[in-house]
């Protein structure tokens, strides 16, 4: 018999359609995959599980957990169920816990509501779960606070408050996609022990493709609140009959086509960083001695050729855009020196670096917060014109803007709208406009494709190769993301604490990694490809 | 925790030096002769500039500035011109009255605004909510000292609660001197009410707006143990902040409500003094009530450390 069964569940809020007629089954010790593209309806899904609907949410169909009809329950059964049988991880670990309350407390508040614990037994089982996630008492007892962990440490935290009463459903949305890789790989890991351990139903709720294949034994894809195709994970991918499906499958795995290769030291360098560090002050210890320094880049030399692509991977935390900062002029080294087409670029004012800034843009990774939301298109996108010698006139900054509009793939009327009138994916269109207006010959992209969703991904990704080809534009991505390295990079520099400690051609790196950074990198980014592939061998 | 706390304390005392210059170079600026006018227009200029040394008016700025300034920490604040009695006499007759006024107003207006905060923010947007909030609106529209009237109106000439103005004096008995104070508390603390109210409204939606919240609630908090447990505690940051500030309004406030109460407050004494060109009454309440704000806000700042552990560690 199924844990969880959703019949015929419809949805809307407001009078807005969001789900229609979803079907879903788990049962217990099966992990499900729910994918979908952003607004598909996959967290409202989970979040008519839970009953923590937004107001004005209304629902229909059947939702039964064990037995339970969900949709008709009070709100104190529910409450009985959430966080005892039902657990819930969600995306964002960073604000996901109280900022002013110890982890402790808030692992064994759960605890102490749902068993009458008294606090020292509570505290108790609160620690036994928190050595289960992988955060032992001697590095993290429990008077520890959210602020003093990490991203993932954090997201460990979560899944204890989860799943410390054993659930028998938990529900996981997007649990991993603010982490890395080799983050991810570890959340992932403890939920797939967790699930066999404890035979918990896991409904894990992600964009990735590559991860849910890794993870789930069935899968649902959900689009426009519609299920597309349910079924086995293996069997479902590798046949690929819904149009959908395919589509998502070839989307994810897209490497964007550039026949003109660039050819290795056939041109001068455009950008060459030497030996450059980057100090931060610490953490002050003591009132009377001065704090020890942090070193977020350390010794760091590169070289970019013009229209050369380069990927900078590295996991979170590593310095890689520290690194950036300093390429882009935002941020001064603490020792070193950085050339643009033979200039040093690094102790110079404003005013000196005003042709260096032309030559050299940036798009940033969160589209949504990279435009001020009271201006128009036309005063965002000619932003970058200030840099120029002589300023055009108006009619003719306007032209300026509608052929940089143009070259992005966006139209001239998209001119007069504001941000909000664009989707993700425009708006990084947008972005990718303004950077390249003033004709830049690098361009540094900061994660440029981790918020969007695979399909828009794919279509961004094709127009940096376009751009590429077409203007010559070198590029040094920024990426977690080993596909983007993948598809888009001809050079791959692998940072680590600080250091490059890897660097080679695309292919080379990624298939063959040398230091132990890149290896455990590489193992850990999810594959499409290889876990269809392992999926197929475990069914035979 | 300590580093944090060290450096506040070491602002406050930079801010109260500095306050204490502006004070006393305004002082020095305004017109009017202090012995001059103890003296009356009769006297002659000999006379006059003889009280003038007497008095130390004739000495340097810096060594005058020290002077006052010394004395004031040793709460020695020099010599009412037109009573011919030591200020801190005439203050500690009147702080008696004022301290308590503010307190029992800051005390009223949280008592009142966390509720209706709360209230607000369970009902966004529904009839509830929009009552209060307009209620709260109106609040900060009026002027205290006209609801002050109308309190007087309703409690004192037509239900004869409390008497309409005057005080007792603490002699009389505790709940007569609290009795004449209660009017004129409300009258003060219900405007700044209004403000705590909608800072605590807004700040509790943005609270329960929060990832964590949502977390709470998914481990089978019931909204009301979400609301006590994890979005108040976080929403008394702002609320708090508002509140420090508000203290200054409040002092400042009873200048005026002291006046249409009749109460013996520092506000009164202050009113008078700048009519009668006391400066020195001036400049010492002046400075009473700058060092009471700065003092409430360093409490507040000590508060943000005891709630929020991400300042503990700071520097």
């Amino acid at each position: 018999m199924s844990l969880l069964q959703i019949d015929n569940l419809s949805l809307s809020i407001g009078g807005t359609p969001i789900l229609k007629e979803v079907e879903l089954a788990i049962a217990p010790g099966e992990v499900v995959g729910l994918v979908g593209e952003s607004g598909s309806g996959k967290s409202m899904t989970a979040l008519t599980i839970m009953q923590l609907l937004p107001h004005l949410a209304q629902a229909s169909g059947r939702v039964t957990f064990d037995g339970i009809d969900l949709l008709a329950a009070s709100e104190d059964q529910m409450c009985a169920l959430r966080g005892d049988d039902i657990g819930m991880v969600f995306q964002e670990p960073m604000t996901a816990l109280n900022p002013v309350k110890t982890i402790g407390e808030q692992v064994a508040e759960g605890i102490r509501w749902h068993t009458k614990a008294g606090r020292a037994e509570a505290e108790d089982r609160a620690r036994k779960m928190l050595d289960r996630v992988g955060l032992p008492e001697a590095k993290f007892p429990l008077s520890r606070y959210p602020h003093e962990l990490s991203g993932g440490q954090r997201q460990r935290v979560v899944i204890a408050i989860a799943c410390a009463l054993k659930p028998k459903l938990l529900i996981a949305d997007e649990p991993t996609t603010a982490l890395d890789v080799v983050l991810q790989a570890q959340i992932l890991d403890l939920l797939r022990d967790l699930v066999s351990e404890n035979r918990m139903g896991l409904l894990l709720i992600s964009h990735d493709l590559a991860v849910v294949t890794e993870m789930a034994d069935r899968l649902t894809i959900l689009r426009r609140g519609e299920v597309m195709e349910a079924g086995d994970t293996a069997r479902t991918l590798s046949e690929q009959q819904h149009p959908y499906t395919r589509e998502l499958a070839l989307a994810s795995m897209h490497v964007p086509a550039r026949p003109k290769a660039h050819i290795a030291g056939s041109a001068k360098p455009l950008l060459e960083v030497e030996g450059v560090s980057r100090n931060y002050p610490g953490r002050r210890k003591s009132l009377f001695r001065p704090a020890e320094p942090i070193r977020a880049v350390d010794d760091v030399s590169l070289t970019i050729e013009p229209a050369q692509s380069a990927a900078l991977v590295g996991r979170s935390g590593c310095g890689k855009s520290t690194l950036a900062r300093m390429i882009l002029a935002l941020d001064r080294p603490t020792a070193g020196a950085i050339r643009f087409r033979g200039e040093t670029i690094t102790g110079k004012s404003e005013a000196e670096l005003k042709p260096a800034r032309r030559d050299m843009q940036v798009v940033f990774q969160d589209p949504y917060g990279s435009f001020d939301p009271r201006q128009k298109v036309d005063k965002l996108v000619a932003e970058p014109l200030h840099l120029l010698e002589t300023q055009p006139a108006k009619a003719e900054r306007r032209e300026m803007v509608a052929h940089a509009l143009h070259e992005v793939g966006l139209g001239p009327r998209d001119m007069d709208k504001y941000p909000h009138e664009f989707s993700g994916g425009q708006r990084q269109r947008l972005s990718i406009a303004r950077a390249i207006i003033t004709r830049p010959k690098l361009v540094v992209a900061d994660e440029p494709v981790s918020a969007l969703d695979v399909s828009i991904r794919a279509q961004i990704l094709d127009l940096f190769a376009e751009l590429n080809q077409k203007l010559g534009i070198a590029y040094l991505f920024i990426t977690h993301d080993l596909t983007v390295a993948r598809a888009m990079s001809d050079e791959v520099l692998v940072m680590h604490e600080g250091k490059i400690v890897e660097r080679g051609k695309t292919a080379n790196v990624l298939d063959r990694p040398r230091s132990e950074a890149a290896q455990a990198l590489v193992a850990a980014a999810p594959d499409l490809h290889r876990a269809i592939a392992r999926r197929m061998q475990e069914q035979g | 925790m300590t580093t944090y706390l060290f450096k506040r304390l070491i602002i406050a005392a930079i801010t109260l030096v500095l306050a204490s210059m502006v004070v006393f170079a305004v002082m020095e600026i305004l017109p009017g002769d202090p012995a001059r006018l103890m003296l009356g227009f009769n006297a002659s200029a000999d006379q006059v500039e003889e009280l003038r040394n007497q008095m130390g008016l004739n000495a340097p700025l810096l060594l005058r500035y020290l002077h006052w300034a010394g004395g004031l920490l040793s709460l020695d604040f020099g010599r009412s011109y037109t009573y011919s009695v030591p200020v801190i006499d005439l203050v500690r007759e009147r702080v008696v009255v004022s301290l308590p006024l503010a307190l029992i107003a800051l005390a009223l207006s949280t008592v009142i605004a966390i509720p209706v905060g709360v209230f607000s923010a369970g009902r966004q947007g529904r009839a509830g909510d929009t009552f209060a909030m307009g209620a709260a609106q109106f609040g900060v529209a009026v002027p205290n000292f006209w609801f002050a009237l109308m309190l007087i109106y309703l409690f004192a000439v037509w239900l004869r609660l409390v008497p309409a103005g005057g005080f007792p004096g603490w002699g009389a008995g505790i709940w007569p001197a609290v009795k004449s104070l209660l009017l004129p508390a409300v009258a003060l603390a219900l405007p700044q009410a209004a403000i705590l109210a909608r800072v605590a409204r807004s700040a509790l939606i943005e609270v329960l707006n929060e990832d964590y919240i949502r977390t709470a609630r998914a481990k089978g908090l019931p909204y009301r143990a979400v609301l006590w447990r994890h979005a108040l505690r976080n929403a008394m940051i702002p609320v708090l902040t508002i509140l420090g500030l508000q203290f200054a309004f409040l002092l400042a406030g009873t200048i005026i409500i002291e006046n249409v109460f009749y109460l013996p407050g520092l506000g009164r004494l202050v009113f008078q003094a700048i009519t009668q060109r006391d400066l020195i009454v001036v400049e010492s309440v002046v400075m009473l009530l700058v060092a009471a704000v700065i003092a409430v806000n360093l409490l507040v700042d000590f508060y943000y450390a005891v709630v929020d552990p991400r300042l503990r560690g700071r520097q």
